[in-house]
């Protein structure tokens, strides 16, 4: 097992959202300011670090044609601990983030991570797996917010940095998620073939 | 039964509110099956008819869990009411309608994890629309997604002849033309019935 490397690909190599393209939905929607990316980052992260961990343990008891079923009940399980978990200590997280919380459970990621890396590995490899996965989509949805935030609405995680008027109103609108995104990736696709050009 | 309220709730399922360009649920469907317009046709068809029964069955079930007082278990309990359904479907529409099962396919089983079904559920609660509110909101939204797919999917198969930037090539491009898209709905934003 090599945590450098797994963390590696979470991030950028193998980044859930810029890379392999999972988890739009709630990408698109809730990165208009930097403390819903943030608490959605990190709420996902745990719960894919925890159902990771599980369904490994359960990896030889999940019969085969039943396993997507199966996942979907556990990750629902913990998608309601920490639905439950936000209302009660963050009310405002939670009432920002709405049916985007209980929607974690359609999240295509934590099911990709599931079925390609979880039902194959051992508890702590799968755990690692999920919680290096997860701090990228949070890093995916800090950096988006970020640029959302700052242009569309002149603030940086609640605290004004220029006045309102001056700000790209678009950008917070779902126009720029779109935009914001697609760009993100396309910087990835260029990233990306500058590194192969360069070995 | 106002038809006013059920004519408001259809328009701005499609149009004022459309579930993928608006409320971003059921993205990724959008973005993976909208290469050709048929399979587009096909999966916005499938959505309609599961969203329509979905919202059906969660409503007594919801009902069910509120009069037990186990208004938490809801994520748990419609997810497995959405997945039990399209496994139901799927068998249904093999034995009775073989021909537009092989229309669907591979996307039937994919509408289990589609955000929209489930989250059309979750707004109907939120919402506290009734039974037949229930129904038309989620057929109508829907019937927004198939509007949605059926125009992303054809401005995509134009697409294919263009000649974006190397680094845009392929998805990047597709998420700035939904952009666009969403730009063009935000125009319905204001869009009121008069009465």
């Amino acid at each position: 097992m090599n945590i450098g490397k797994q963390l590696k690909e979470g991030l950028l190599t193998q980044n859930p959202v810029l890379v392999q393209l999972l988890g739009m939905c709630s990408t698109l929607a809730i990165t208009t300011t930097v403390s819903n990316g943030l608490g959605m980052g990190l709420s996902v992260t745990i719960i894919l670090t925890l159902s990771n961990i599980f369904i490994s343990l359960l990896r030889k008891i999940i019969p085969e044609q039943v396993r997507i079923a199966c996942y979907i009940v556990v990750i629902a399980g913990f998608v309601t601990m920490v639905d439950l978990l936000l209302q009660a200590f963050f009310p405002d997280i939670a009432e920002s983030l709405g049916v985007f919380i209980p929607l974690i459970v359609v999240n295509c990621i934590i099911l990709a991570r599931a079925e390609s890396f979880a039902s194959k590995s051992k508890p702590l490899a799968a755990a690692v797996d999920g919680l290096c996965q997860g701090l990228g989509y949070t890093l995916v949805l800090l950096v988006m917010s970020a640029i959302r935030e700052l242009l569309g609405s002149g603030s940086l995680a609640g605290t004004r940095v220029f006045p309102v008027e001056y700000a790209a109103n678009m950008l917070a609108m779902p126009v720029g998620g779109f935009l914001t995104l697609g760009c993100l990736i396309a910087l990835m696709q260029w990233a990306q073939r500058k590194v192969k050009g360069g070995k | 039964m106002e038809w006013t309220t059920l004519f408001d709730i259809a328009l701005g399922a499609i149009l004022i509110n459309n579930f993928i360009l608006v409320q971003f649920l059921g993205i990724c469907p959008f973005m993976g099956v909208s290469r050709k317009m048929d399979t587009a046709v096909g999966m916005g068809f499938a959505v309609i008819f599961v969203m329509g029964l979905a919202s059906a069955l969660c409503y007594p079930v919801n009902l069910l869990l509120r009069a037990l007082d186990l208004g938490y278990m809801q994520t748990v309990a419609f997810i497995l009411v959405i997945a039990a359904l399209v496994q139901f479907v799927e068998m249904f529409l093999r034995k009775s309608m073989p021909t537009l099962y092989e229309a669907l396919g591979v996307y039937l089983p994919l509408i289990t994890t589609n955000c929209a079904v489930l989250g059309v559920v979750l707004l109907n609660v939120q919402n506290n629309y009734n039974f037949i509110e229930s129904v038309v909101y989620g057929i109508t939204g829907g019937a927004g997604f198939l509007l949605a797919i059926v125009l992303f999917s054809s401005i995509r198969e134009r697409l294919e002849f263009a000649d974006p930037p190397r680094a845009f090539r392929g998805f990047p491009i597709a998420l700035v033309t939904a952009g666009l898209m969403a730009l063009c709905f935000m125009g319905f934003s204001g869009l009121r019935i008069p009465w």
